[in-house]
């Protein structure tokens, strides 16, 4: 896919985004770190119940021949992780922002979240 | 980083690769393309069609004159003196203490004009200078000229089962068969073409003047050839277990463990051979597979019932769609079916030792 950023979602500086649904939120990888990792070819979810805490890694992706970690831009516990992609790692490439999202959180710190970027800020942090 | 890049070396084939939109890389001192439209795609293209890779960084080391057998025969682990007109001849390069300087491919060519014999070894970039200082360090004594020739050529190779056939369409004269080597004529120019290869797939490599290489190219590229980089060579090479030097091979191995015996041929006197005839460093390396999920990189940890060991080299197989990689173990578990445990990052991860090659067509 091109790149593109979505405008309604939140930006970390690590190149992941959050989609808030409330009390909950769904993260990902953004255009940008897919594109600079490469073909993924595998993702070890963390388990239902793992605590992550904002700007923490709390999971990997790899691609054939680099490992990368992922951050969490919120914190919470995960209450769902997406098992597609185990059979279809490429997702996070092809749909990054849709089949690729990697879990969704039940934040534990709701406010963490003014402190994300806006998808303004977050391209401006790509160009500079 | 600009200034790094600036100091980088680059192929003949640079304008095609960026042409291409290549993503292209610092390697060994060059700037080579890792991949184009995907690791993925170009393994599988190799695998089953064909796929043209740019292996100029490359060295090539032309040693001639009327000792030149006796010298590389004193100098490489194999027999040079089997090694016929026309044929070509894998062998490492080892240091007294039976430690791998290198590992090569030798051509003998035809005679020059004067009838001494001539060959022509390739090096791994990243030891091209080390391996020439090497040669030179020990032509004493040998009525020898050793040259380095590495800007004399540039270096194609095109792998795949119809790798053959493509560049046959192009050809003026008999592609060599496996192992041997043949002067050639392609897309117009002359070219020394080999029967050989890093992939396990049938195909040729092509040596040609720099300046020859882009018609090459392009000529290879028109019939479908896909190029390939570096990234899908390395996955490529470990499906069938090709060692790789700087991974596999180092010199803190010697070729005996790392299950090169074959081309190690101790009677011959070689520089290293001594220390070789009473090696056993109780180690051995041997491919893998996972037999549940992750992917083993150079470095991780192996835990056997006999001992610990290291991986070497790991990826995820592009063609088996599971982590593989080879790696140093204690013989004990080096028999195919032993169960293993690879510690990737903190999680063991469950693999089993595998005969060689990990992949092959069925």
């Amino acid at each position: 896919m091109a790149e593109s950023y979505p405008e309604d979602l939140k930006y970390h500086a690590e190149h992941d985004w959050a989609r808030i649904e409330g009390e909950e939120a769904v993260f990902g990888i953004t255009w940008y770190a897919q594109d600079a990792l490469g073909e993924v070819v595998f993702y070890d979810p963390p388990e239902v119940g793992a605590a992550v805490t904002k700007d923490q890694p709390y999971t990997e992706v790899e691609s054939v021949k680099a490992v990368s970690d992922v951050f969490a831009p919120l914190s919470g516990e995960v209450i769902e992780v997406n098992e597609a992609l185990s059979d279809a790692p490429e997702a996070v490439n092809s749909d990054p922002y849709g089949d690729g999202w990697l879990v969704k959180v039940k934040l534990s710190e709701p406010s963490e979240v003014e402190s994300l970027l806006d998808v303004d800020a977050y391209k401006k942090l790509l160009e500079s | 980083m600009s200034t790094e890049t600036d100091t980088l070396r680059r192929t003949a084939l640079f304008d095609r690769h960026a042409g291409a939109g290549a993503k292209l890389v610092p390697f060994a001192g060059w700037e080579m393309p890792v991949q184009y439209e995907g690791v993925r795609q170009e393994h599988l293209a190799v695998r089953q069609g064909a796929g043209v890779f740019d292996v100029s960084h490359m060295g090539e080391i032309e040693t001639t004159g009327p000792d030149a057998e006796a010298f590389l025969q004193h100098l490489l682990s194999n027999d040079v003196s089997r090694l016929a007109e026309g044929g070509a001849q894998y062998s490492v390069l080892c240091r007294e203490d039976g430690g791998v300087i290198d590992d090569l491919f030798t051509y003998r060519l035809r005679p020059g004009e004067d009838g001494a014999p001539r060959f022509l070894t390739v090096t791994n970039a990243s030891n091209h200078e080390t391996d020439y200082a090497w040669f030179s360090d020990h032509a004493d004594g040998f009525d020898v000229t050793v040259a380095d020739v590495a800007d004399r050529y540039a270096m194609l190779a095109v792998q795949g089962p119809e790798a053959r056939e493509i560049v046959a369409r192009h050809a003026r004269g008999d592609l060599p068969g496996r192992m041997r080597t043949a002067t050639v004529g392609v897309a117009g120019s002359q070219a020394l073409a080999c029967g050989t290869g890093y992939t396990g797939e049938d195909g040729v490599e092509l040596l040609m003047p720099p300046s020859a290489a882009p018609a090459i190219w392009d000529a290879l590229v028109e019939e479908g050839v896909v190029p390939a980089g570096l990234a899908a060579r390395d996955t490529l090479r470990t499906e069938v277990c090709f060692h790789l030097y700087g991974n596999d091979l180092t010199l803190d191995h010697n070729p005996i463990e790392a299950g090169l015996g074959w081309a190690v041929k101790l009677h011959t006197g070689f520089i290293g051979s001594d220390a070789l005839q009473s090696a056993d460093t109780g180690r051995k390396l041997v491919c893998f597979g996972f037999t549940g999920p992750g992917i083993p990189r150079q470095g991780n940890g192996i835990f056997t019932d006999a001992g610990e060991g290291v991986v070497t080299s790991g990826t995820m197989s592009p063609s088996l769609g599971y982590g593989i990689g080879m790696g140093y173990v204690p013989e004990e578990a080096a028999e195919p079916g032993t169960q293993v445990k690879v510690d990737v990052r903190g999680r063991a991860r469950a693999a089993e030792v595998r005969a060689k090659p990990l992949y092959s067509k069925s």
